[in-house]
């Protein structure tokens, strides 16, 4: 048997938000990738393509899952990655509050961004 | 059972030539996570350019696109998405108690397929650069 060691605590809410979040960046992450370099291609994206886009519902709703997930699934993993290297006490309570309010602010802007795309003023 | 052992200190540097293919996974996954959740921040402020107008927007894009050190650049996200990816299924079959006797194989695996990828993808990432 592997020895094993993580900053996680067995079991706990960010643990399984952590692999949930990646279960769905895993396909979100390689669909985005496809979409925008290989069906099209990096250089030849315009306002009125990512317009298009963006005005299908379900495509807008899983652009913003996609923030929101990749935002959460980073910054916890930054987060973990810190205490696993020795962070505590008021560092680590500072870092947990500046992370959050870094990634809250990421998913506001994000969000602001994804409805300019969608043409919504 | 999960337990903890001490695993020294990755800033020694000095340590690397002793790494198992586990550490190297363990660096190589954190590494990428970094450089991942930079790129998203720094993602998200290039395309706020569409807040301010639909040509700001396509001018910037466009205008990263045509310099060839942006090219280079997505080639090398795309190797750090990809192994990402790839390690992070490793991760997620071995929290679910698979594959646990072929870690090793499969972290190389991950390695080798990540280099497929890229290298694959490469013509696409650099056409109409040059």
């Amino acid at each position: 048997m592997a020895e094993y060691y993580s900053s996680f605590k067995p079991k706990g809410t960010r643990w399984l938000l952590q692999r949930l979040t990646a279960a769905f960046l895993v396909v979100v992450l390689a669909f985005h990738f496809m979409l925008l370099h290989f069906v099209n291609h990096a250089a030849d994206i315009t306002f009125m393509g990512t317009n298009m886009r963006m005005q299908q519902s379900g495509y807008f709703l899983t652009m913003v899952l996609f923030l929101i997930t990749a935002t959460f699934h980073g910054v916890n993993g930054v987060y973990n990655a810190l205490v696993n290297q020795g962070l505590s006490g008021v560092p680590k309570t500072a870092v947990k509050f500046g992370l959050t309010a870094g990634g809250l602010v990421l998913i506001a802007q994000g969000i602001r961004v994804a409805l300019a795309m969608a043409g919504v003023s | 059972m999960s337990q903890s052992y001490d695993r020294g200190h990755i800033e020694d540097f000095s340590r690397w030539t002793e790494f198992s293919a586990g550490m190297w996974a363990w660096v190589l996954h954190k590494f990428s996570g970094w450089v991942l959740i930079g790129y998203l921040f720094t993602h998200i402020a290039v395309l706020s350019t569409a807040t301010v107008d639909g040509a700001t927007y396509t001018n910037t894009l466009q205008g990263l696109e045509s310099l060839v050190i942006v090219r280079f650049l997505e080639v090398g996200l795309l190797a750090v998405a990809v192994f990402h990816i790839l390690n992070g299924l490793r991760l997620l079959f071995v929290d679910l108690g698979l594959g646990l006797d072929s870690q090793d194989r499969s972290f190389y695996a991950s390695l080798v397929l990540t280099a497929a990828i890229v290298i694959a993808s490469v013509p696409t990432f650099l056409a109409g650069v040059f």
